[in-house]
């Protein structure tokens, strides 16, 4: 177990230098350079002097060490991520983690909501289609929720603006950020209620996906297990039909759907780039959106290397949680 | 089978009657089938279900074809003003009655062109479903937009399957540190937020159709070549390899004529995953404002229009969501029954 648990975390490594070095050669090949950007955003770049225009263009390509050749700039940003430092954004010289650490709140407690959610919802879902498979109820939800599973997140998003948000239909939610103005100086419970109330839409825009494929997936888990023997010699020894399907049945089918769970990791992370910049949510995914649009090379790589690592963490987790669960299972 | 046929035994019938003998019964998979057709032959015949130019056009003894020989006008009057009802006659050297007959496609719009009098106009008689704000009608647009849908998504699968195919068949084929480095190359695709990347990658290119293919399609192998790897190692075993390596057969052969066609089950369910995935794709980043450039039309643009006008033009939002929401529903609905037709242990 300690063999294999050192193991996959030396695997980590390779496979973590080859996305950044990925990355890295992709943001950095790409045509547009950040230091021009800059220099367009700074307003001084008015045509009529190209001469100190060149001599700023090249100070802050020195500053960012953007003059040194690709895989000298490469091996000196792993240097400085080895000590955890992901440098400063080029759009205002923040430390990228301050960045991060502003954003990432937002975005766990939309993505914290959302998972509770769909858990909540889901597996009473998937466990009734699964032990009134066939029924009317079961035949119901099964097209339901792969109707939800099909329908596109933006598309959602945009119609419950249109229906609830205001304008021709009802205007029952706000639609933009995540507070009204001023609430900072509310009381708690005034600003919770705000704060809540302006989550609703884009926690449903994020949670009915979810929903539709972990409803589907216990369904499917449930209808495996309710074959098996041992659940035939449950009922047979005269159980009553709840203790056979919460304690011998769903226990077993409970295995994927745990550890699905360690999958979650990195979009609890990174957020999503279109619900947030659709409901103008100030949150990781608006954070990335943001920096693809300015080119911070700083912030795209540290959302992509941390993105990275919890992938990997939840591949890892999700394997350990199946040898835990499971004592059938040997990890080598 | 009817019921007048014999439940006869004729069971000896090939993998492939089998395989559509286990979809038909699923009727939505059927369903699903019907849809995508039905995408299919919109896109193809759109310049024909939607165009400013009439199909057939006769006037003066003379039959003429415009949406094929691309023909703009007739004498000095555009095709839009003679559909409006501008007579030859007001014209000089035209005669005084209506001499021409003119065949319209059923939307006689072309998906770029604009009439500022009528834009923003709610679906009515002469727009089905309304238009936007430079007056383009949306079902036009919509039309010659499921161009764009459609061969972004068979073109990146199309990358897609070439690079999985192969790099799985050689991992799964040679083993060893081939398979090793192509293992580890998948782990860092699976692994990388690929949204955000692809993004990040079509933010820094030039708009262009084929950049969002190309990334796309790079993007996307991981499934496919993990896929032809398992059953590669799985194939590898059995004897008929051993046998045509023993009578001298090349790799390539190996690989092509014998693994490859038997390996093709997993490939192609992923592959119409993938052509769902891929559209949903093209979708999103046009609604974020990365897809085609314009005028081109495409159903995440037309969304994202409507984002300005949400309070009120409700057919901008309604009609192009509608058809992401179909055909992606139609190509994971044919997914789904090919997977569940394909899978052997569900023949009898």
């Amino acid at each position: 177990m300690q063999g294999y648990l050192l193991r996959r975390l030396i695997q980590i490594i390779p496979t973590l230098l080859g996305i950044t070095f990925i990355t890295f050669l992709i943001i950095q090949l790409a045509p547009g350079n950040p230091a021009l950007l800059k220099l367009e955003m700074t307003g001084q770049g008015q045509m009529s002097d190209s001469a100190v225009s060149q001599q700023i263009i090249e100070q802050t390509r020195q500053l960012y060490g953007l003059d040194k050749p690709l895989p000298v700039q490469y091996l000196l940003w792993v240097k400085r991520v080895f000590t955890l430092d992901f440098g400063t954004s080029y759009k205002d010289h923040r430390d990228v983690w301050d960045k991060i650490l502003e954003r990432l709140p937002v975005t766990l407690q939309l993505n914290l909501a959302s998972i509770f959610l769909v858990y909540l919802i889901a597996i009473p879902c998937g466990v009734y289609s699964a032990t009134h498979a066939g029924s009317l109820t079961d035949r119901f939800l099964t097209l339901l929720f792969f109707l939800l599973y099909s329908l596109p997140g933006f598309w959602v998003a945009v119609l419950l603006i249109m229906l609830l948000g205001g304008g021709d239909f009802w205007d029952w939610f706000p639609v933009y950020g995540i507070s009204s103005i001023g609430a900072e100086s509310w009381s708690f419970s005034r600003w919770l209620q705000d704060r809540l109330w302006h989550l609703v839409l884009p926690v449903v825009c994020q949670t009915y996906g979810g929903l539709a494929y972990l409803s589907r997936l216990t369904r499917a888990e449930m209808l495996e297990v309710i074959r098996e023997d041992y659940v035939r010699t449950a009922r047979a020894k005269g159980l009553r039909e709840r203790v056979v399907i919460f304690k011998h049945a769903f226990r077993n089918a409970l295995l994927p759907i745990v550890t699905l769970l360690a999958f979650l990791l990195p979009s609890m992370f990174g957020g999503s780039v279109i619900i947030e910049s659709i409901f103008s949510i100030p949150g990781m995914g608006q954070l990335g959106f943001e920096a693809v649009l300015s080119r911070d090379y700083p912030v795209i790589m540290a959302i992509t290397t941390i993105s990275a690592l919890l992938t990997l963490a939840g591949l890892l987790i999700s394997d350990l949680l199946y040898a835990v669960m499971d004592p059938r299972i040997k990890l080598e | 089978m009817r019921p007048g046929d014999r439940p006869a035994m004729k069971l000896p019938r090939s993998y492939r009657q089998m395989v559509w003998h286990h979809f038909k019964k699923k009727r939505l998979s059927v369903w699903g089938l019907r849809v995508t057709l039905l995408l299919f032959a919109v896109a193809l015949f759109a310049p024909l279900l939607a165009n400013d130019r009439p199909i057939v056009f006769y006037r003066e003894g003379r039959w003429s074809w415009p949406v094929f020989s691309g023909q703009d006008k007739v004498g000095s009057l555009t095709w839009k003003e003679i559909r409006k009802g501008a007579d030859f006659g007001t014209h000089p050297g035209g005669s005084f009655e209506k001499n021409w007959v003119a065949v319209w496609p059923p939307v006689p719009y072309s998906p770029t062109e604009y009439d500022l009098v009528e834009s923003l106009a709610p679906p009515g008689r002469d727009h089905w479903f309304g238009t936007d704000d430079s007056g383009r009608d949306v079902l036009s647009r919509m039309i010659h937009g499921a161009r764009i849908s459609l061969s972004v998504g068979f073109v990146a699968v199309g990358i897609a399957l070439v690079i999985g195919i192969f790099l799985g068949a050689l991992a799964g084929y040679f083993g060893g540190w081939t398979d090793h480095l192509i293992s580890r190359m998948i782990e860092i695709l699976l692994t990388i937020p690929t949204f955000f990347l692809i993004i990040a990658i079509i933010a820094f290119l030039p708009p262009s159709i084929y950049n969002i293919m190309i990334v796309i399609g790079l993007t996307g192998w991981s499934g496919v070549a993990r896929f032809v790897r398992a059953e590669f190692l799985k194939i590898k075993q059995l004897d008929f390899i051993q046998a045509s390596r023993s009578l001298g057969a090349s790799h390539l052969r190996i690989i092509f004529v014998h693994m490859l066609p038997n390996s093709m089950a997993p490939v192609l369910v992923s592959a119409v995953f993938g052509i769902a995935g891929a559209i949903l794709t093209e979708s999103s980043l046009s609604f974020l404002g990365f897809g085609v450039p314009p005028p081109t039309p495409s159903w995440g643009d037309i969304l994202s229009q409507s984002r300005d006008y949400i309070e009120f033009a409700w057919w901008l939002t309604v009609f192009p969501g509608l058809a992401i929401f179909l055909s992606i529903t139609a190509y994971n609905l044919v997914g789904e029954g090919l997977r569940d037709a394909m899978d052997p242990k569900l023949f009898r």
